[in-house]
């Protein structure tokens, strides 16, 4: 199975906190892979938090592909990180040659320029890079994002942990929303792209689950916007439907569990919203999910949710302390990254919610 | 003795031939009484009889008349093969054979000039069904757990009614932060997607018509399905349209306009709306074809109700005065939509043809987003009478054209917008359930069913031409005809309780099928559950083959 977890902090955390929340984890994944994506950054891209970054894995080619046709298009670089690796023989994984994180000024006709233009670019860099990297497989972009860094690897998570040395803290590299997951998609080829979380336009999106009605929801979000692109998982229907919801149709994040699972007809008709629920239901039938699952998502506002299938059929718990609160698919986790928390709080969250947490990590809880 | 002429028609010329024996036969007179095409009589034979009254022989012969049951050669009563005469023989002495030697296509035509007609069944028997060449092949287990059938909570409704695109929801988000509603959608019911198909009051005897009604209730308002039942063309009884069970019907109006002033004249006077109305363009039974109700099955209550006299009634094969889709759309569409106010989803029904995916496309494209709900007719169904020619050698198969309508709806990234319902000969082999499954899996919201109906209510017809008689007013269970000793035999409340039951059973099996690839809700489009097991119908259908 998959496992997920997800940390949200008042300060700063560096990934090992998530590499130990999903090594805790380990009897429920397969080994086969990590990835995790960080919002709201700190240390050394502190300063740089309106300027988009890109995450990539590339080949020497794939990188001066990639920095050609940011360059053309009028894009700065202003910093470069590339994370120091430490390659021992014996290690678990299935490594690029590069790993690129770096962060651009805007073309200049687009630096105090309309933010709906600057986001459109991006996601249109975004899609032209992925296209020309990946006939020959040179590159994999995985976001080019203000304030968003991305890492994905196949291998052991503690291999690809050792190889990053992420298992060391340090500040240089740090964030205050972390999510991962350990295990590549085991329905699909092992791919990178494959791997949650996924990102699109400041929205991330990752889950331990099946959708049963992948299919359905692929063959309508192709349609819908052009940022919907890849579906080598069946979960990146849930990070579309996200943005679909909250970002196109700009409806407020509570609406998403009535898209993704809706209320039965017969509890639609006993709400007093049920004009609302019923037009929700019926226009997007096609972007319902059936089948296990549970969701955790990050906003570009940084804040952070979790919600499960309308059976629950999947785990999830929520812990907290003061500064941090902590999303996870098995307690074991929590209780490794945060020993010292009042477990009686921890939340389970039920079929018919949502649970957010907001920017000062105060926690709600949505009924559906 | 008789002169015989080869021309004379013989029971070897029709396509049923009588057994009879006449060493078990009473002479009762029950087979007589009971067929209703008049295909046998009591006759008198002329019997010669050997016999010998003496020690020795001394061979003398007796000529004697005996009375024994007969088939009657004849053309126009011809045995149907309905199995009647044997159902109510107490001593199996009589029975229908099927004559694999008949010349009827041929000797009807040359006899009556006139092209042969029947009920609307189709003859010509092919090869397997390409639904049961489909099977629903992912099963759930491990990482998807499939659901228990029981426990768990199914949501068996469909739409029908125009669905407006998301973007295109009047939703508006409020000061707290909640949706809500700033200007109207089409009206959209949510139904059960098995559709109780359009035949009209006037095709059926006004028993079977009732117990329909009165089954559709039942399942309503008993058992919590909200089945719906399409009234066909030719009207609807005033009484009904003034009850509140008219909720429950979809009211159809095709090109013969048959009912309609009485419907219109009854609307002030409604207290329910109707669930929608149904414009039928074409039909899949005869499609190209209209109606054609026989003079004969013009009784006096179905002269009142449609407001005609006595006479063959003839729906043209399209409504007078619409030639175009987008005609269609802006007369009929608009003027229904205004008659009820908006409140009522106004669907279409239209042949499966060649076109059928273009008007479709014409359809979802349409500015005005007021086409509720695309019905799709296939061959092999129906019950009204046609020309035999185009029931056997027009039409198209309705799988793969539903599947083309969906698909194309896919490509404009529409699909759901006009929900689709397609029907022809679905249930045909009694599993309406697998039937309606995989429509609905290949992209139909919802399936319709007449046929099948007709059947549950006792019906002996059957698509190796058994029956289908349905045209001739003379049915011999009662369903399609308006005879009053003929409709006598049927009982509506026994057929009401087969429709009820056959329903609780198929919703049954539709959450038995609904489980194993873990859905709650109807798998509209989720071809991914389905595989083929034949090539081409994989290829076809763009499913997984399997062998
Ligand atoms: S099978 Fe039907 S039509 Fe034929 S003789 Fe018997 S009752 Fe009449
Ligand atoms: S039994 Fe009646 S309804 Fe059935 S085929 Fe014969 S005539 Fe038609």
């Amino acid at each position: 199975m998959c496992r997920i977890g997800a940390i949200k902090s008042l300060d700063f955390v560096h990934p090992s906190m998530a590499l130990q929340l999903m090594q805790s984890q380990q009897k429920g994944h397969d080994n086969s892979g990590f990835a995790m994506v960080m919002h709201d950054l700190g240390g050394i891209f502190e300063n740089y938090k309106k300027l988009p970054t890109l995450s990539m894995a590339a080949t020497d080619e794939g990188v001066r592909l990639a920095e050609d046709i940011l360059h053309e298009a009028g894009f700065q670089r202003v910093l470069q990180w590339v994370p120091e690796t430490n390659p021992q023989p014996g290690l678990d994984i299935n490594a690029m040659p590069n790993y690129v994180f770096e962060t651009f000024d805007y073309p200049k006709h687009l630096r105090n320029g309309d933010k709906k233009e600057q986001e459109d670019l991006l996601l249109d860099m975004r899609l032209k890079l992925r296209e020309a990297l990946e006939p020959n497989e040179e590159g994999f972009v995985y976001s080019f994002w203000p304030d968003v860094v991305t890492l994905k690897e196949i291998g052991d998570p503690r291999d690809i942990g050792t190889y990053f040395n992420l298992w060391q803290p340090d500040d240089k590299f740090t964030a205050r929303v972390i999510t991962a997951q350990c295990r590549q998609n085991t329905n699909y080829d092992i791919v990178r792209y494959a791997a949650h979380p996924f990102h699109l336009q400041g929205y991330t999106a990752l889950a331990n689950g099946e959708n049963t009605f992948y299919l359905k929801n692929v063959e309508f979000q192709r349609k819908l916007h052009r940022g919907y692109i890849g579906f080598e998982s069946d979960s990146q229907c849930f990070l579309y439907t996200l943005h679909y919801v909250h970002h196109e149709l700009g409806w407020p994040l509570r609406y998403y569990k009535h898209v993704v699972t809706p209320l039965p007809f017969e509890e639609i008709e006993q709400r007093e919203d049920r004009e609302q629920l019923k037009a929700i239901r019926q226009s997007l039938a096609h972007l319902e999910i059936n089948g296990p699952n549970t969701i955790i998502g990050v906003l570009p506002d940084h804040s952070m949710f979790t919600c499960c299938d309308a059976k629950k059929l999947r785990p999830v718990v929520i812990g907290r302390d003061e500064k941090t609160v902590v999303i996870s698919s098995e307690v074991c986790g929590i209780n490794e990254v945060l020993p010292e928390r009042d477990w009686e709080t921890d939340i389970y969250p039920n079929e018919r919610e949502i649970v957010a947490i907001g920017n000062d990590l105060e926690v709600q809880r949505w009924k559906q | 003795m008789e002169t015989m002429r080869v021309q004379d028609v013989t029971p070897n010329d029709l396509p049923w031939k009588i057994r009879y024996d006449a060493s078990r036969c009473t002479l009762c007179g029950s087979c007589v009484s009971a067929c209703s095409f008049r295909a046998i009589e009591a006759k008198v034979e002329r019997r010669r009889m050997v016999f010998s009254e003496s020690e020795l022989p001394e061979p003398k012969a007796r000529f004697s008349a005996v009375p024994v049951i007969r088939q009657v050669k004849s053309v126009k009563n011809y045995c149907r093969g309905c199995g009647i005469c044997e159902k109510v023989c107490p001593n199996d002495a009589i029975r229908p054979e099927r004559n694999p030697d008949t010349r009827h296509p041929i000797v009807t035509r040359c006899l009556g000039g006139d092209s042969i007609k029947r009920g609307g069944r189709k003859n010509l028997e092919s090869t397997v069904r390409t639904l049961d060449k489909i099977r629903v092949g992912r099963i759930s287990q491990m990482t998807d757990p499939s659901l228990d059938a029981q426990r768990h909570t199914f949501d068996l409704l469909a739409p029908f009614g125009r669905i407006l695109p998301p973007q295109k929801l009047p939703l508006g988000v409020g000061p707290e932060g909640l949706l809500r509603t700033e200007g109207s959608t089409p009206p959209v019911r949510w139904i059960y997607p098995v559709v109780i198909g359009d035949m009209s009051i006037g095709a059926l005897s006004w028993r079977m018509w009732e117990a329909v009604a009165m089954a559709t209730a039942y399942l309503n308002e008993e058992c919590g399905l909200p089945v719906r039942m399409c009234s066909g063309e030719g009207g609807v009884p005033v009484r009904l349209l003034k009850s509140r069970y008219l909720k429950y019907m979809i009211l159809q109006i095709a090109s013969g306009h048959f009912g309609w002033n009485r419907i219109a004249k009854a609307m002030p006077h409604m207290i329910e709306d109707p669930a929608g109305v149904l414009i039928k363009i074409g039909q899949g039974a005869k499609p190209g074809d209209g109606g054609l109700l026989m003079a004969q099955k013009v009784a006096e209550h179905i002269q009142a109700i449609r407001g005609v006299p006595k006479a063959d009634l003839l729906s043209p094969p399209n409504h007078q005065g619409l030639y175009s889709i987008e005609e269609s759309v802006q007369k009929m569409f608009l003027s229904f939509n205004a008659a009820f106010k908006f409140r009522v989803p106004v669907a279409i029904k239209v042949a499966a043809s060649s076109t059928s995916v273009s008007v479709f496309n014409n359809l979802v494209r349409d500015p005005y987003n007021i086409v509720g709900g695309f019905f799709l007719d296939g061959i092999d169904g129906g019950t009204g009478a046609a020309h035999e020619v185009s029931l056997d050698h027009t039409g198209h198969p309705i799988v793969s054209k539903l599947r083309d309508c969906y698909l194309a709806a896919v490509a404009q990234g529409r699909q759901g917008q006009i929900p689709l319902w397609a029907a022809g000969g679905l249930g045909k082999t009694g599993d309406l359930a697998a039937d309606a499954f995989k429509m609905i899996a290949l992209g139909a919201n919802g399936v319709f069913s007449g046929k099948l109906i007709l059947q549950m209510a006792g019906c002996v017809g059957n698509d190796q031409g058994r029956c289908n008689a349905c045209n001739t007013g003379l049915c011999p269970v009662g369903i399609t005809t308006q005879e009053p000793p003929l409709v006598h035999r049927l009982d509506p409340e026994r057929v009401a309780q087969n429709i009820v039951n056959y329903f609780l059973a198929m919703d049954t099996e539709l959450k038995k099928l609904m489980a194993p690839i873990g859905n709650s809700s109807l798998p509209v489009g989720r071809s991914d559950a389905l595989v083929a097991t034949d090539r081409a119908v994989a290829d076809k259908l763009q499913i997984q083959y399997v062998c």
